[in-house]
């Protein structure tokens, strides 16, 4: 079963291939959905099309799959469209199913529930990955801080450390934003 | 009590009544809270309102009419109580194709129909068939291209190529030579302008006048059973969109479409088709075209049946449907004036007593019989002088 990944995100994509690979299919090709990704597609004649729900590119998909000559067999959309709770899980997990011939839908569904668990998977990795990046600069900001309170006020670190916390609690904040404010507020008078 | 409801929009400014009614506190005054899904192509916005994950959906009227017969996907009962809009929409050209066309860009787009002709002889001096992007085969830019090509004997189907794709990735494909021009909502047509990618060859509203735009979608099974929260939110449209088409709000409006999680575009070049002030060439000067773009005044949200069944003859003169009186019956129930005027009766809004009438008779502003108040209709003139009988849809077919 040649299976066809439309994606721009190339950590995405190699998630879900992996887990394609894993559960047994051998035939799978990832193609970014710019330029003339429909031609490229139609060459390939795959037997099931996995989409990012996000992508721009589906509209001109649909129009392919509606018009092409070359692909101008039966399609359904997220596999069996009586499934709700399936469907409503690809919806959520943001992966949409193409398959481009009569296959028989026992042999598409769990391609699609493997999708599903994928995207859900990268979904979790990538907002992990966005946490830490927010850590990494949250931590910057109020290193920055500390050293404009300890070169003006003359501050040990813990100290200055101490002086941003208490400030933060007073004020019902996070230490970041009180750090951020002091920051602002330092380059507004010229401080740094 | 605050009622959640979710409304899945495309990056468009037309969507401003939705954005307006919930960042204005329109929504919330009928104790609704809107939670705006942004979305990038048609096809998941449909999803989403066909499968439940929204109760409602910004949509092209002629989506909403192909999902309930049946034609895109899944097939679904839709119903739309409400237009967001009307007109709003440009045709741009990449400016060596243009060049074929007449230089004085103004008389080029009062005069649709000459352009039409001038069009029509400058596909034969292109070295290959023009390729022209429109945003979906079930859209209203869709229907209006083909409409506009028909009219010089261009057949859309085998004298140029259309390319669906979404109105966010217009730029970048004419920048990569992809496409030749595209048919598009603001600001992507500015966009390309601006850019100096392309320039203006039709606007929508100089071929239809009052051309049926966004319209806001639920499916019927919710609509029925959920009233109240229904007849509130169009309560809170309306006045949104009253909000939306006075002159003085369009700067704060431009501002805030702006914003990365609405249209995520220049002010600048937002506040464009709000104003119609639109610059249709990057060295020149803004035409003014007042009616570029309506949310409100005229009874703009009242969805006339007649307006769904225009529509629906387009559908069947490009092949896409078969005609039958049960598949115009179907078409002409997705737009609900039914609901509109439930939801109004009790406030100031002018409420039409009809609920068809004759689609492009309209030559002047005129006087019509409302329920209330002072309702006048602006021109709705077609191009070619055409005029839609909803009551007659095959000889309306037989005379094309």
């Amino acid at each position: 079963m040649r299976i066809v990944i439309i994606d721009d995100s190339g950590l995405r994509a190699t998630v879900l291939e992996e887990g394609l690979r894993e559960a047994g299919y051998d035939d799978i090709h990832i193609v970014p959905p710019r330029g003339g990704f429909v031609a490229r597609l139609e060459r390939m004649a795959p037997d099931v099309v996995l989409m990012d729900l996000g992508s721009p590119s589906r509209d001109t998909l649909e129009e392919m799959l509606t018009v092409s000559r070359a692909l101008a067999r039966p399609i359904a959309m997220f596999v069996d469209q009586s499934d709700d709770s399936m469907i409503g899980a690809a919806i959520d997990a943001g992966v949409s199913a193409y398959v481009v011939d009569g296959l028989r839908k026992e042999r598409v569904k769990p391609v699609l529930e493997l999708a599903v668990r994928r995207f859900n998977a990268f979904a979790k990795l990538q907002s992990e990955l966005d946490e830490a990046r927010t850590a990494l600069s949250d931590r910057k900001i109020i290193d920055r801080a500390k050293s404009i309170l300890m070169s003006q006020r003359g501050l040990s670190e813990p100290d200055a450390y101490a002086l941003l916390r208490s400030s933060a609690m007073n004020q019902g904040k996070k230490i970041v934003d009180v750090a951020q404010a002091l920051i602002t507020a330092s380059d507004l008078l010229g401080g740094m | 009590m605050t009622t959640d409801l979710r409304i899945a929009f495309l990056p468009l400014t037309d969507a401003a009544v939705l954005a307006v009614a919930r960042e204005k506190g329109f929504a919330e005054e009928e104790g609704l809270h809107l939670d705006l899904v942004r979305t990038t192509s048609w096809a998941t916005l449909r999803d989403r309102l066909v499968f439940g994950q929204v109760q409602a959906a910004h949509m092209l009227a002629p989506l909403a009419v192909a999902v309930t017969l049946g034609l895109s996907q899944q097939a679904a009962p839709l119903s739309a109580p409400y237009k967001l809009n009307v007109n709003g929409n440009m045709l741009v050209m990449a400016s060596a194709f243009a060049q074929a066309l007449d230089p004085d860009v103004a008389a080029r787009l009062d005069d649709p129909l000459g352009t039409a002709h001038d069009f029509a002889a400058a596909i034969g001096l292109w070295k290959r068939k023009p390729v022209i992007g429109v945003v979906h085969r079930f859209s209203s830019h869709s229907v209006m291209l083909r409409y506009w090509l028909a009219s010089a004997g261009v057949d859309p189907d085998r004298d140029v190529v259309l390319r669906v794709l979404p109105p966010s990735l217009t730029t970048e494909a004419m920048r990569a030579g992809e496409i030749d021009g595209f048919i598009a909502g603001e600001p992507w047509g500015s966009a390309a302008v601006d850019a100096g990618l392309a320039e203006a060859v039709a606007i929508g509203e100089r071929i239809w006048r009052r051309g049926v735009e966004k319209i806001l979608a639920f499916r019927t099974p919710w609509l029925e059973e959920n009233p109240e929260v229904v007849d509130g939110l169009l309560r809170a449209l309306v006045r949104a969109a009253a909000w939306c088409d006075e002159p003085a709000n369009h700067e704060t409006l431009a501002h805030l479409l702006s914003q990365p999680h609405y249209v995520d575009q220049p002010s600048e070049l937002i506040l464009r088709a709000l104003s119609g002030g639109i610059a249709p060439r990057i060295d020149m000067a803004p035409l003014s075209m007042p009616d570029f773009l309506l949310f409100s005044r005229e009874a703009t949200p009242f969805p006339w049946r007649s307006q769904a069944l225009w529509i629906y003859s387009q559908l069947v003169r490009w092949k896409m449907v078969e005609h039958s009186a049960d598949n115009a019956a179907k078409a002409a129930a997705v737009f609900r004036p039914d609901i509109f005027r439930r939801a109004l009766a009790d406030s100031d809004v002018p409420l039409p007593g009809a609920s068809m009438k004759l689609e492009g008779a309209v030559a002047s502003p005129l006087a019509v019989g409302s329920k209330r108040g002072e309702l006048t209709l602006g021109p709705d003139r077609f191009f070619d002088g055409r005029v839609f009988d909803p009551e007659r849809i095959e000889d309306f077919l037989a005379s094309f």
